[in-house]
């Protein structure tokens, strides 16, 4: 390294002749200065202009700008809210509070329903049953072809085409009706809540069992078994707890009373239509992912690994998965921002989401654009969200190169 | 040499000559892939009794059942009592037949929606054309530039003894398909630049691509519209008013634009770098090494991606119905809310999406084969 450097020619090779800058048009420095400074001073001015005018008719319409709106009380009255909230009382910013957890809600239940579907449905195709491949390839060319608001409408109307809830349709102690779907809950104890906390030390303790593991088999090569302890830990110490304070399982169960339902969870048919519709249509670009990563993997690895003598179920896991996994995982990520993005279009058929309750703010405050900044403020961050840890878990399962 | 001594051992030949029986015929076929096991045969019986039962309800209700035609009333009004009689177990097909002017055109005026079907005629012939690689060269532009006009003619009017026709007044798929094709068209070139400015080497340019096409990702397009529909109006200086499918439909454009430059951008990459670089030794400048060499390559490599990202976007103009503008879903909605025939709307969410079906589908099967032309002349 030293000898390169003490060599006299590349030393003066090696100190580039430093040139100055030309004002001509023949030298490309010169050139990319020009032409940034004209497209970055032409959005400038662009946006000036914008702006200008922005300002001269929010004057002229007497609009004052800012986000003083948020203190002031709603009166929106919301159908279903996961935190209380009162429109006779609480704010704006309450109100968009419960929009934002509104559009969470259906948003991670259905990305986690998506993926188990479109998991099976793309499995199903690659399935050796001509009838079965064929099917699914049915499911997924026309959920595809449909304009997903399409779908969402058609969903409501069949929701909204069940019986009034005296007539509702039983399946055990679930009813089907107009109003929504009508669970029963468990009702929480203290139980409960100490069977919960012992869950949360099982996983806390099988994640640091799973790494003492993965180091016994760094030093000696053998993997101590992990799954035993993992039941034990995560199904069997709640179990223990739960049942040493007593085993209380009493469930809220809905009774008719009246023209509606008492009691109970319920889903509303909003909330139910968007998700059978998110879903279902997500569900079809999940499945095609799916297919391709499994594809993607080579055949002579299922047959390696077969020559090794793993049985299917470890070629599967340990084999192929981590492999399909690499291409699955990038278009799998577009596709959980695309049905986040997706979930706006509540406000279609009346789900209470970040948009809808945002759209109603700035018709009765007539503040456009804080509205609209509020919708897409909460969006980006959630995207945002959404694309660091995927691209967390995208890094953690890539291929290590030396 | 193996042929030779294969057809020498006559036993061979003749085994060859006819399969065993076991092998060929649809019985072969039928428990090779549908009946190869105990978990495979369970999975065929299964989905042959849901797919026929399925199949039996659905032509019961769709075509044995279904009411075609109702009476009408003095007024002109339809009588849907045999519908509403017949609704669970026979469709009403008779709500089509009553709309479809009104779902295809919206309220163009009834005796010039002939305009409307010529426009939408001549956007198919404009697709199909641009489909086949033997008009894939510079007239096409041309050809597009004229098509568009004459449908701008059509559908305004006001020349050649044509009413004139406003926009408000426009409706149903002519609007489907002009905010499709428009807001591609004009968004393609816009994703080529960004496409072009994000890997380019002047970070000022750069930054500012960046920044469009994340911003723009990021955010729904439901967002993008409402803030064409209310937050557009205060941009304008005082007096200007924008028409709101214009405002739509410059939304829709950078929109797409920043899905098509991500797609355009990922062609760009896939080129080797030593076609720049040779072009650079040509001594050729930035546009011509662009133009001539870069884009050419780029844009046949993501020819497939660009018409899938084509298919969401058709797809997408039907969000248009949330910020109040008559496309076909929107007229589907219109014919609805008439009170004899509100609770149909089954029969109408089908129609609608057989035509979305026809469109897409026609898409997509193109794209593969397509991407399969392709493929096979790069592998040669």
């Amino acid at each position: 390294m030293s000898d390169v450097t003490a060599d006299p020619r590349f030393a003066a090779g090696r100190a580039a002749p430093r040139r100055r800058l030309r004002l001509s048009w023949s030298d490309p420095t010169f050139r990319a200065i020009v032409w940034q400074v004209l497209i970055v001073g032409l959005v400038g001015l662009v946006l000036w202009y914008l702006v200008r005018n922005t300002n001269q008719n929010l004057a002229a319409r007497h609009i004052a700008t800012g986000f003083g709106f948020l203190d002031r009380v709603a009166g929106i009255p919301i159908g279903e809210t996961l935190v209380p909230y009162n429109p006779a009382v609480n704010t704006y910013g309450r109100a968009l509070i419960v929009g934002v957890l509104n559009t969470l809600k259906v948003a991670v239940v259905g990305i986690v329903l998506a993926t188990l579907l479109g998991t099976v449905i793309g499995i199903g195709r690659l399935s050796s049953n001509w009838l079965l491949s064929k099917l699914t390839a049915f499911y997924v060319e026309t959920l595809r072809d449909i304009p997903l608001l399409l779908q969402l409408l058609f969903w409501y109307t069949v929701l909204q085409g069940l019986p009034a809830p005296r007539q509702a349709i039983r399946l055990g102690e679930v009813f089907l009706s107009n109003r929504g779907i009508k669970v029963p809950l468990l009702e929480i104890q203290s139980a409960h809540e100490w069977a919960f906390l012992a869950f949360v030390i099982g996983l806390v303790a099988t994640v640091l069992w799973n790494r003492r593991a993965a180091r016994q088999q760094a030093a000696t090569g053998v993997r101590p078994r992990v799954w035993p302890v993992a039941i034990g830990l995560l199904i069997g110490l709640p179990l223990v707890v739960w049942a040493v304070l007593g085993a209380p399982l009493t469930f809220e169960v809905p009774v008719l009373r009246g023209f509606n339902f008492q009691g109970g969870g319920t889903l509303s048919p909003e909330y139910f239509a968007l998700l059978l519709g998110l879903v279902t249509y997500t569900a079809a670009y999940i499945a095609e992912i799916v297919r391709s990563g499994i594809q993607a993997v080579p055949q002579g690895q299922w047959e390696a690994a077969g020559a090794l003598g793993l049985r299917s179920g470890m070629v599967l896991r340990k084999v192929i998965l981590p492999q399909a996994l690499r291409v699955i995982v990038p278009p799998m990520t577009s596709q959980y921002l695309n049905l986040t993005k997706n979930s706006s279009l509540a406000v279609a058929i009346g789900y209470q989401d970040i948009v809808s309750i945002a759209n109603t703010t700035l018709n009765q405050t007539g503040q456009a654009i804080e509205g609209i900044a509020v919708i897409m403020a909460v969006y980006l961050t959630i995207s945002l969200s959404i694309s660091l840890f995927m691209n967390w878990y995208n890094a953690h399962i890539a291929l290590v190169e030396r | 040499m193996s042929d030779t001594v294969a057809t020498a051992d006559p036993g061979y030949a003749a085994a060859r000559e006819r399969p065993p029986a076991g092998l060929v015929g649809p019985w072969a076929w039928a428990r090779a892939n549908l009946f190869s096991s105990w978990w495979s045969t369970a999975i065929t019986l299964l989905l042959v009794y849901v797919i026929l039962r399925a199949l039996f309800g659905f032509v019961e209700w769709a075509f044995v059942n279904a009411i075609w035609t109702v009476p009408y009333n003095a007024q002109g009004r339809p009588d849907t009592a045999v519908c509403q009689n017949a609704k669970g177990i026979g469709a009403c097909w008779a709500i089509i037949t009553d709309k479809y002017r009104l779902i295809l055109f919206g309220r163009y005026p009834y005796e010039e929606q002939w305009r409307p079907a010529i426009c939408v005629v001549l956007f198919i012939g404009l697709y199909v054309v641009s489909a086949m690689r033997r008009f894939w060269r510079k007239e096409l532009a041309l050809i597009w530039v004229g098509t568009l006009a004459v449908i701008g003619v059509l559908m305004w009017g006001g020349v050649f003894g044509l009413q004139e026709v406003p926009e408000d007044y426009w409706g149903g798929l002519p609007i489907t398909l002009i905010l499709a094709t428009f807001g591609l068209a004009f968004a393609f070139p816009l994703a080529v630049l960004v496409a072009l400015g994000r890997r380019s080497r002047l970070p000022a340019i750069k930054l500012l691509c960046v920044l469009y096409v994340e911003l723009i990702r990021g955010v729904p397009l439901i967002s993008v519209l409402f803030m064409a529909s209310v937050m557009f109006p205060l941009f304008m200086p005082a007096g200007v008013n924008v028409d709101k499918l214009l405002r739509a439909q410059i939304a829709f454009i950078l929109f797409a634009g920043a899905y098509l430059a991500e797609v355009v951008r990922g062609g760009l990459q896939a080129l080797p770098k030593g076609q720049g670089e040779a072009a650079d030794a040509l001594g050729l400048p930035y546009w011509k090494k662009t133009g001539l060499i870069i884009l050419p390559q780029a844009l046949r490599l993501v020819i497939p991606p660009l018409v899938n990202t084509f298919i969401g976007f058709f797809k997408d103009t039907s969000l248009v119905l949330i910020i109040g503008l008559f496309d076909l879903l929107t007229m589907g909605k219109v014919a609805l809310s008439d009170p004899p025939w509100q609770s149909f709307s089954t029969e109408v969410y089908v129609v609608l999406a057989i035509i979305y079906i026809c469109f897409c589908f026609a898409m997509s099967k193109y794209s593969r084969g397509l991407e399969r032309e392709l493929n096979r002349a790069r592998r040669r």
